[in-house]
């Protein structure tokens, strides 16, 4: 009893700590060491050969080197700056979206409600390199919504939306949409119509039910769908390479470049921890309202 | 909620079903275009499928593609499976807050992120890069979302059943086999599809993680896109979303059929009492 409980913790502890603590820890060293033009191009500042005192003198050694660079080429930071405000501004543009679609999923007739769901869910299920592929062919120069545009008489020149930050604006709407919609559909389902019913019956017009009464009860599916949206969308790095211009700046794909094209593994380590520190204030407050959340509901 | 459902609502459900299928709809219209300009209609034609079958950069990437996706998931699941048993019934143990933040923290992580600090490991142990790395790299994320899903199932099963079990002398390993797991299996076969679509699906760990000989589709598939769209890709995409939409509307499928099932030997149960 004693060995197998220990064997069932210990089993994916271990591979955890192997496969996300270590490499995570990994990525802090490396951070801190210095970059050099060698096969891997970084200079190790941990040796764990040489015991405690080459533990103590390579400590010594640490240097921020690295995160100066960040702060000191602007560049970094204007792509940290960026990231936050696309991701801000996609999560409330799939916000305005995905509300009137839960709210109409939530009041449509019953039997039609699992099919629905499931229709939001599919393409999610897609790939995603083939969604944001589909709107490549959609909103470049020659594409379907500018050929179309244009056979209709509507513009006489091709909008340019690919390789803009509006392009990006689409890609992560799209994508992101069914994790707006489905804890919105969670929390106005739940609404017990009785409320509604008894605003009406006391002289409430339906608009001002629907603020008072539908919205705030909503609220809860409306946090938990933004922070679905905003957390991911500012690590993105497919959308922003593949629909953003060179112009469009995004931390994800600055972390890519360093790594892939520059080769400077020491300033994408730093970008990836940056990155997570930029990322913890999210995290954080949105496990909180999930917690608080479960709490009420519990 | 009040059911009124008006033509407000049917035109917002409208817009918003166009708005996630019309996209996908144009690259399977066009991936029977005859002409090579992939937005101008060509007549009808299925040419493009058979090149892309005849690809053998492509059947071979999509076969390393399901090889990887296969053994994560089901990595993913076992492992999954047991840090699910963990969270919910060990208790407490030492270091149990890191574990749970352990299991948390990668659903959140950014793919770059992720990808990176895997790659800077096996390149610390000096793994060579190939099919197992990216293995391991996708276990381990859809580790954890297998276990936030079974987890869910876990958490309100009767426990009583169990210890049932375990009174009339079953050893912990049997009342699992037999009790639990028979019980959870729905979350664990949703865990080992999820597992394996995210495997299939995923660009950028496996970007970092896969060395020379190891290409997956996806891989394959984004240095193809980065050279803009083609009639080729139309028909790989169709196949694709063929293949997951079969999937998802055959599981969907099935598992209402199991609610019936369910719901009619409860009723049976609930009548023979």
């Amino acid at each position: 009893m004693r060995t197998s409980r220990k064997f069932l913790i210990l089993t994916p502890y271990l591979w955890l700590g192997l496969f996300f603590l270590v490499p995570f820890l990994i990525v802090i060293k490396i951070a801190l060491s210095d970059s050099v033009t060698a096969s891997p191009p970084y200079a190790p500042t941990f040796s764990l050969d040489e015991g405690l005192a080459g533990l103590r003198a390579s400590f010594a050694q640490l240097d921020f080197e690295n995160f100066l660079w960040l702060a000191e080429d602007g560049i970094y930071l204007k792509a940290y700056f960026n990231s936050v405000k696309v991701a801000a501004i996609a999560t409330l543009l799939t916000l305005l979206i995905g509300y009137p679609v839960a709210y109409a999923m939530a009041k449509a007739p019953r039997d039609w409600r699992k099919t629905l769901l499931l229709l939001v869910i599919l393409p999610f299920w897609t790939s995603f390199l083939i969604r944001i592929y589909a709107w490549i062919g959609i909103l470049k120069n020659e594409g379907f919504l500018n050929l179309t545009l244009m056979k209709l008489g509507i513009i006489d020149q091709p909008l340019a939306i690919m390789h803009t930050e509006l392009a990006v604006y689409i890609g992560i709407v799209y994508s992101y949409l069914p994790f707006m919609i489905l804890p919105l559909y969670a929390s106005l389902e739940r609404i017990d119509g009785k409320l509604l019913e008894a605003a009406e019956d006391l002289g409430c017009g339906a608009f001002a039910a629907f603020r008072q009464i539908t919205l705030p009860l909503s609220l809860p599916g409306v946090v938990a769908g933004c922070f679905l949206v905003f957390i991911p969308a500012i690590g993105e790095f497919v959308i922003p390479d593949l629909l953003g211009g060179s112009g469009t700046l995004m931390i994800g794909k600055t972390l890519w470049l360093e790594f892939f094209s520059n080769r400077d593994w020491g300033v994408a380590a730093a970008v990836a921890i940056v990155l997570l520190t930029i990322l913890i204030v999210p995290i954080v407050l949105f496990q909180r309202h999930q917690q608080k959340h479960q709490e009420e509901l519990g | 909620m009040i059911r009124r459902f008006n033509m407000f609502n049917l035109t917002s459900l409208t817009f918003g079903l166009a708005f996630l299928y019309l996209p996908l709809l144009l690259v399977v219209i066009y991936s029977f275009n005859d002409s090579r300009l992939v937005t101008v209609w060509g007549g009808f034609s299925t040419k493009w499928y058979g090149i892309v079958l005849n690809n053998d950069a492509y059947l071979e990437a999509a076969w390393i593609t399901l090889r990887i996706a296969f053994v994560s998931a089901t990595l993913a699941t076992v492992l999954g499976t047991l840090s699910a048993v963990v969270m919910v019934r060990a208790g407490s143990f030492p270091g149990r807050t890191l574990f749970s933040g352990m299991i948390f923290a990668p659903l959140v992580m950014p793919e770059v992120v992720t990808g990176l600090s895997l790659l800077l490991l096996f390149v610390a142990i000096g793994l060579d890069r190939g099919f197992w790395t990216i293995t391991i790299a996708h276990a381990t994320f859809a580790m954890c979302y297998a276990s936030v899903v079974i987890s869910s199932r876990l958490a309100s099963f009767d426990r009583s059943l169990e210890d049932a079990a375990l009174d009339l002398g079953c050893t912990p390993l049997s009342a699992f086999r037999q009790v639990t797991l028979p019980v959870i299996a729905p979350a664990v076969i949703s865990a080992w599809l999820l597992s394996f679509t995210l495997s299939l699906d995923d660009l950028v760990i496996a970007t970092f993680t896969s060395g020379p000989g190891s290409t997956t589709l996806p891989v394959k598939l984004y240095s193809s896109v980065r050279l803009g769209v083609s009639p080729e890709i139309n028909a790989l995409s169709t196949m694709l979303i063929g293949i997951v939409t079969f999937g998802v509307i055959a599981a969907s499928l099935i598992n209402r059929r199991q609610e019936r099932r369910q719901k009619q030997e409860n009723r049976a149960a609930a009548a023979a009492a």
